[in-house]
């Protein structure tokens, strides 16, 4: 691990970064150009919140890859943050622009439909991330800067619940999202510290 | 009896193949230009723009083959559907399996240009092959009493990937009221722009319905039952709130999840504009003397 370690450090950011925001227009491209089926507006929202909610199950398994395997990868978090946001803001504008299309079909959807709310709640959520991803922000708000990136928590149970509740019928990929989100969350409460206060309060 | 019905879409409505891909060339070819804007205009004048051989057949919702529009297209190959008989039973006069093929013999299979129009609220316009439901269910010889159609999917897990896992209480089951069922726009189709019908649209025979939402159009049917009661249909079973047994197309009714008001036809592109979804799907004229009298945001 030492050794991929090493590696990984010497990877610059930026490739990340690049290789991270290429599928965009790449995919916009396919869309135009008849690559991504008779649906493109469909296709495209589509892919582009699937790759929102795999970059963002990315995020959230950099800090257990850590804790459990020794993997480092806390330099590339923020990059993958940015693209999680990225992805859900240009899901969030083909939806508005090429699906929904009427500004006052749009809010009555926000409103409406829960799986709207649901999605635009976790976009909002993402909101404060993404404006204070930058060393500046870090330093102005100190240990503030951690408790709101715990926002991200939120945002992904909201995530994955907007993908579930849109499927039609009973569906297994939508599901498995919504678990390894769940499950990567699940890893950081403290359940060892949980069981020994449990122990204590019984031999008490 | 068939030719009870004229199509208000001719074969004029039906854009050439070739056109059509050439359309198609020039608009992804302006678009990559820079030229989306114009691009949409060209496809904005298209009021009732029929679909291609292509768009018809890659892009289905057949949840046996899997959840994914481009499943059925991969997977429905695998389909064994000859041979093919349909078990006719309940209230009919002559019970039985019946042969794909003797069926075939008795019927007149004729053309019709039909729209369709998805409750995931997408729509095409297809140009089927196929004969009357009323000439099928007269063969079977309708008895007194009954007053509702059932009808039933296959389900053939080895052929049939989708039917592995629960996303519907298999099989597949759909329902029309007796009237409905006999009315002259209901047809069971075979064909598809003369060709036989895909194994993904549903192959060797379905039910089409176009004043309803797809989902009541159920494809690859192996039994016809008469009954007198209302038959369970699988998206009612599955979601009652959500779909009913009626599911005619309808604007002003909307689905919990999304509108009904609008729909975007396939086949317009990434910049393909909305349009207004029309009552019972622009069959009014035809259907609406059915539902007289009922409140349609009650039994929707």
């Amino acid at each position: 691990m030492q050794r991929v370690n090493q590696i990984l450090r010497r990877l610059p950011v930026w490739v990340v970064y690049v290789s991270g925001v290429l599928p965009a227009p790449w995919l916009f491209y396919q869309g135009l150009t008849g690559g991504l089926g008779v649906d493109p507006i469909e296709a495209l929202e589509h892919q582009y919140g699937e790759l929102a909610l795999q970059l963002l199950i990315a995020v959230l398994a950099i800090s257990p890859l850590r804790r459990f395997f020794g993997l480092n990868l806390l330099k590339f978090r923020r990059a993958l943050g940015v693209l999680t946001f990225t992805y859900v803001a240009l899901h969030l504008l083909v939806w508005l622009v090429l699906d929904v299309q009427v500004p006052s079909q749009i809010w009555a959807d926000i409103v409406k439909r829960p799986y709207v709310t649901v999605g635009m709640a976790a976009f909002v959520l993402m909101l404060p991330l993404a404006v204070t991803s930058n060393n500046f922000s870090v330093r102005k708000l100190g240990p503030r800067w951690r408790s709101l990136q715990r926002l991200v928590f939120p945002a992904a149970i909201l995530g994955g619940l907007h993908y579930v509740m849109l499927a039609k019928g009973f569906q297994v990929e939508p599901l498995v999202y919504l678990f390894v989100i769940i499950g990567l969350l699940m890893l950081r409460v403290p359940f060892p510290s949980l069981l020994t206060r449990l122990r204590q309060a019984d031999s008490a | 009896m068939a030719h009870r019905w004229t199509n208000t879409l001719t074969h004029a409505d039906v854009t050439p193949r070739a056109a059509f891909l050439n359309r198609r060339q020039m608009m992804a070819g302006l678009a990559g230009v820079g030229l989306a804007g114009l691009a949409r205009g060209a496809s904005a004048q298209e009021a009732l723009e029929p679909n291609t051989w292509e768009e018809i057949t890659s892009y289905n919702n057949f949840y046996e083959f899997g959840t994914g529009k481009d499943d059925p297209v991969k997977y429905a190959g695998a389909l064994t559907t000859e041979p093919w008989s349909v078990k006719i039973d309940g209230l009919v006069d002559n019970p039985g399996e019946y042969d794909f093929k003797d069926i075939m013999s008795e019927m007149t299979v004729e053309e019709r240009i039909y729209r369709f129009r998805c409750v995931e609220a997408w729509s095409m316009v297809i140009p089927w092959n196929g004969f009357e439901l009323a000439d099928l269910l007269n063969m079977a010889g309708v008895q007194e009493g009954a007053k509702y159609v059932a009808f039933e999917t296959a389900v053939r897990p080895d052929e049939m990937p989708g039917v592995r896992y629960p996303i519907l209480d298999w099989p597949y089951r759909e329902g029309l009221r007796l009237d409905e069922a006999m009315h002259p726009l209901t047809i069971m189709a075979t064909g598809i722009y003369g060709r036989p019908i895909p194994n993904q649209n549903g192959a060797p025979l379905r039910l089409v319905v176009p004043w309803k939402y797809g989902f009541k159009s159920i494809k690859s049917i192996v039994r016809i039952t008469l009954t007198d009661v209302e038959p369970p249909t699988s998206w009612n079973m599955s979601n009652p709130r959500e779909y009913g047994f009626y599911s005619n197309v309808n604007p002003d009714v909307n689905h919990p999840r999304w509108s009904q008001a609008s729909e975007r036809q396939i086949g317009g592109g990434l910049f393909a504009k909305r349009i207004p979804t029309l009552m019972f799907n622009g069959y009014d004229k035809e259907v609406a003397g059915l539902y007289e009298g009922m409140d349609l945001s009650e039994y929707y």
